[in-house]
């Protein structure tokens, strides 16, 4: 996903030209990476949809900020998760004013509720407990889970992607990880 | 190397992302260490379930529909910025065509002719007074670069 290939290359400079038509088709090489990222950041199929378009329409008015011989993916990538975290930014601002005037005290996440289990491919209750626990999990924890389990990224591509080191890719995985089991592990025992 | 310096190698070992030497000394940690056995055992479990985790692809229609609903988005909003110059510009010039209007009809009176003289001083004022204001906080806003 990361490395540039030459389809990639021929298309890239005619989009930072201008060209509508290589634009398009750097959209369709990308789209389903693009609404499956967000799709599993946001957690429903709705803002998946509208949020990874919206990336889109950034990324053509920004083109031009796309360096020459630089893979378009890992660029769209910065648009893609700003879009999508300022999103959830917003619901959690909406849902904790909302929550302020029924003067309730309990700490809202990042996402609980919207992370529809319906998403899930040949769902059984594991699947659903876990999924549900993923949107549990603080947005830069959910983010490695989602780009190593359902993008199969690998760590080097984790890191270039969200400009970190491998150890840090590492380690925030081990966090996430811990975190979706002692979430499962609390879920069970409330059960 | 105490245990939480192995979490990191743990996840490496787990993904099979380690080198032949890492995968060797967190092999030897594993034989003495029976608390990261059982860590690495839960991580398993919980990795088989992940691994099995697909979602739901969309209908067809929906990606033979993707570049439409981004090109039609673009072109709204082409769509919008000529309509808005165009509704301020025929505002100004309506405006001034109205006023005109008024200054030159004799039958208006002269206090009515200087509190709309007025109206439009105070109008321009605040206009350029905003646009100054944006401008300067655009040009000196030591965050606009970053990435919010």
């Amino acid at each position: 996903m990361s490395s540039v290939c030459e389809k990639e290359l021929v298309l890239i400079e005619p989009a930072r030209r201008g060209s509508r038509e290589a634009f398009e088709s750097i959209v369709k090489m990308y789209m389903k990476n693009a609404y499956f990222t967000a799709l599993g950041l946001v957690g429903n199929r709705d803002d998946a949809l509208e949020l990874s378009q919206e990336a889109f329409i950034l990324a053509y008015r920004n083109i031009k900020q796309l360096k020459p011989n630089r893979s378009f993916f890992p660029w769209f990538y910065q648009i893609l998760r700003n879009v999508c975290f300022s999103h959830l930014r917003k619901t959690r601002n909406r849902r904790s004013q909302s929550l302020e005037k029924l003067e309730e005290q309990r700490p809202v996440a990042d996402v609980d509720d919207s992370f529809m289990p319906d998403v899930v491919a040949e769902r059984n209750e594991n699947k659903d407990r876990v999924w549900k626990a993923i949107g549990k999990l603080d947005k830069k924890h959910r983010e490695v889970i989602i780009l190593r389990h359902f993008q199969n990224l690998s760590y080097e591509q984790m890191a270039q992607i969200i400009f970190c080191s491998r150890g840090t890719v590492m380690s925030r995985l081990y966090y996430a990880r811990q975190r979706l089991k002692e979430l499962l592990s609390t879920e069970k025992g409330g059960d | 190397m105490a245990c939480e310096d192995y979490k990191d190698l743990m996840m490496g070992y787990l993904d099979e992302e380690l080198s032949a030497e890492q995968i060797r000394q967190f092999e030897e940690h594993l034989t003495t260490c029976k608390q990261c056995t059982a860590q690495l055992q839960e991580f398993r479990q919980l990795k088989a379930i992940t691994d099995q985790m697909t979602l739901v692809e969309p209908e067809d229609r929906l990606w033979q529909q993707y570049w439409d609903g981004i090109y039609n988005r673009t072109e709204r909003g082409i769509g919008w910025i000529i309509f808005s110059v165009a509704a301020i510009l025929l505002t100004i010039y309506g405006g001034f065509k109205a006023i005109e209007a008024l200054i030159i009809d004799p039958t208006v009176g002269l206090l009515l002719k200087a509190a709309m003289l007025a109206l439009l001083v105070g109008l321009a004022i605040l206009f350029v007074s905003v646009l100054r204001e944006r401008i300067f906080f655009w040009t000196k806003d030591r965050y606009k670069d970053v990435r919010r």
